[in-house]
């Protein structure tokens, strides 16, 4: 299910067995989402903090307790209010980690980077460990890991688009410059998707539309998880790639032909 | 006496505890948070938190989400 | 991480030499393949294992100059203000021990001087002294600057080691740039090599570029002169502090110095002599590392070789060079910190280069307040 101990997964100190996250909204009926989990392999899956109506059971009596619980603060659409679904969370017995979503454009469900960077500020001082849903940008980026973030959580493209990775440059860009995880976040539709993020270098994936709305969610909760250590073996074995760095070639003007051959026995190498 | 409880208005018999609140609304304690008057009531506390005439209470939980 | 001292110690000799001595061609083409590649390929780039794909990492490094610079080569040139130096570094010309007349130059005397490079047609001055804290203190280097500045879109120091106000007070007074070579980032070998002085500070050196940055300084410049220890090691370092420098200090521009030990006044014969092959390896593996980093090429280096490994990898090459202090319009003593290895003046660069088919930059930039101060 992992790549196991020679490649722990560490978020804030504690260390996560797989690499995919799941979410729970969407379900066509929330009674799948054992078999979900069960297929997934995942160990973190988001839930929503919603009013009860009478009566109301909500989702969790359907998530296997072995399940880490990461608690999201969508409907927040400013960092005080994301710390105030945060503290309900925390009450309701979901412990510290949130998922940060502050969001107040209704029509492409965009995160605000600054509302966000704010709230992970105001959530550390209260004790979280916040993991920011943002954009992939950069200066974003770095702003929540300044305020405290225990991993960003970049969008691949717009959440629910299922339209894959839009953002892969930035997306890069983050890999290569955080310190803290990188968990590619919405927009991912197919596990080849994830797959490709996690061959990127992305530390985590999370995907819930994609399986949620699948024909058979658990089989396709399944393939995800193939998938994502799919992608991360690859990265760790690190891929050969294919040849763009190096097009310029042209043998017939080398840039070394003034030096005269290599030593001999230069060639050797080594293992 | 008269509270709102999730933005809906509501009659209460006087001294009607949180406890009690939620057994009327068939919540199951364990799995919601409980907001009085913009703070959050411990969950030890439900039985013993008289509910106030004018009172605004936010009862939530978990539903699905990504 | 917050300190670089903190990520070299990821890094001992052992980890370094490993690395380079598992490395296999794989691992070379690897590192040209990857689109970012880590310390650990960098180290493979360096390895011997690299010299037969040193044409394609050459080609490599060259299409990535193109990508991030273009066909542009920044000119500088250096002023020394004076060779009084404390220290007694075993490889240096100003060593303390060697008999020489020095010269220390005035602050009127230095803008005289610095009036003769503006004159040649040169936007970036880089004023060196030797390490002398009482003949030439922060705030000579600082009133030089000051003079100078109308004159030069951007004056650099390569002066000894300061603290992070002492190089606020310089870029007060109009510097934008630092440079600071630490020689070789192995602790034992730098005792050695510098056996008296306050140089022999390995530590307060190390750290002298993040001061800078802390500073408000705009633009670095690090180095290791190349022979004072194993290849590989020094150069694993120096690519290692530039890619911590750029990651920690987004804002500041990094650049590698590569220079290579050469004759000079005094005896010291390198036991780790740089040859030709590696010195390219060594570019061609800095500029497919760290795409963005400028790397400068002084006139240690003879002008065939710096006409090759423009292309390759370096951005920014002095021209009209003295290294000994004085001579331009005021009296000249002394022989010079180490043997210039190209005398071409800017007009000869510009043409040479342009010959190469690069086009030389005498001012690639300049703070508003300088411009505001000249209107």
């Amino acid at each position: 299910m992992s790549t196991g101990t020679k490649d722990p997964f560490v978020i804030a100190g504690v260390t996560i067995a797989s690499r995919l996250f799941i979410g729970t909204g969407k379900y066509g009926s929330d009674a799948l989402i054992p078999a979900v989990a069960e297929a997934s392999g995942a160990s973190v899956i988001t839930v929503a903090m919603r009013r009860v109506d009478k009566g109301g059971k909500g989702v969790m009596g359907h998530i296997p307790s072995r399940l880490r619980l990461l608690p999201n603060t969508s409907g927040a659409r400013t960092a005080e209010e994301a710390l105030r679904l945060a503290r309900l969370a925390r009450a309701a017995g979901c412990g510290d980690w949130i998922k940060i979503e502050v969001i107040s454009d209704t029509r492409y469900l965009l995160p605000d980077g600054y509302g966000t960077a704010k709230a992970v500020e105001l959530m550390v001082k209260d004790g979280f460990v916040p993991l920011p849903y943002i954009n992939p940008d950069l200066y974003v980026a770095r702003d929540c890991v300044a305020a405290g973030a225990a991993a960003v959580m970049p969008l691949g493209a717009p959440i629910g688009t299922n339209r894959g990775l839009q953002t892969r440059e930035m997306l890069a860009i983050l890999i290569e410059e955080m310190e803290v995880p990188v968990v590619v976040d919405a927009g991912l539709g197919r596990p080849s998707q994830a797959c490709e993020a996690m061959e990127m270098g992305a530390d985590a994936c999370l995907v819930n539309t994609a399986i949620a709305t699948a024909s058979d969610p658990v089989a396709m909760a399944g393939a995800f998880r193939d998938a994502v250590i799919a992608g991360r073996t690859a990265w760790l074995a690190g891929p050969g790639g294919v040849k763009e760095r190096g097009e310029a070639a042209d043998p017939s003007s080398p840039l070394t032909g003034f030096l005269g051959s290599p030593a001999p026995g230069a060639a050797a190498g080594g293992a | 006496m008269q509270v709102t409880v999730n933005g809906e208005s509501l009659g209460l018999a006087e001294g009607t505890t949180l406890g009690q609140l939620l057994a009327q609304r068939d919540n199951e304690p364990r799995t919601v948070a409980v907001e009085r008057n913009g703070a959050i009531v411990p969950r030890d506390a439900y039985g013993a938190t008289a509910i106030m005439d004018g009172d605004t209470i936010e009862i939530v939980h978990f539903v699905g989400g990504g | 991480m917050e300190r670089f001292v903190d990520v070299l110690a990821e890094w001992p000799r052992e980890r370094i030499l490993a690395c380079v001595e598992a490395a296999g061609p794989g691992d070379v083409r690897g590192a040209l393949n990857a689109e970012l590649p880590g310390p650990a390929l960098f180290a493979a780039m360096l390895s011997d294992a690299a010299d037969p794909l040193l044409e394609e990492m050459a080609q490599c490094a060259h299409a990535l100059r193109l990508q991030y610079f273009g066909r542009s080569v920044q000119l500088f040139s250096p002023l020394y203000v004076s060779d009084h130096c404390t220290n007694q570094c075993r490889y240096c010309g100003f060593n303390a021990r060697n008999k020489l007349h020095r010269r220390h130059l005035s602050v009127e005397e230095a803008v005289e001087e610095a009036g003769a490079i503006a004159a040649m047609g040169i936007g970036h001055i880089l004023l060196l002294t030797g390490d002398h804290r009482r003949m030439s203190p922060p705030s000579y280097i600082a009133d030089i600057a000051r003079a100078i500045k109308p004159d030069f879109p951007s004056v650099g120091v390569e002066v000894y080691s300061m603290t992070e106000e002492e190089y606020g007070g310089l870029v007060e007074a109009g510097v934008d740039s630092m440079t600071m070579f630490q020689e070789t980032y192995s602790p034992d070998r730098y005792e050695y090599l510098h056996p008296a002085g306050p140089k022999r500070d390995y530590a307060f050196r190390l750290e002298a570029p993040e001061r800078a940055a802390r500073g408000g300084m705009r633009s670095l410049g690090i180095g290791a002169l190349l022979g004072l220890q194993e290849f590989a090691l020094d150069a694993f370092a120096t690519g290692l502090h530039a890619w911590w420098l750029q990651k920690r200090f987004p804002g500041v521009e990094v650049s590698v110095s590569v220079p290579r030990l050469r004759p000079h006044e005094g005896e010291f014969l390198s036991p780790h002599g740089v040859d030709d092959r590696r010195f390219v390896r060594y570019i061609a593996a800095l500029r497919c590392f760290l795409p963005r980093v400028g790397i400068t090429c002084s006139t240690r280096e003879a002008a065939d070789m710096r006409d090759h490994i423009v292309p390759i990898g370096v951005t920014r090459v002095s021209a009209g060079v003295s290294t000994a202090v004085g001579g331009r319009r005021v009296k000249g003593e002394g022989v010079g910190q180490f043997e210039i290895a190209d005398h071409r003046g800017v007009a000869q660069m510009e043409e040479a280069m342009g010959r190469l088919g690069y086009q030389t930059v005498s001012k690639d930039w300049e703070s508003p307040e300088a411009t505001a101060m000249a209107s």
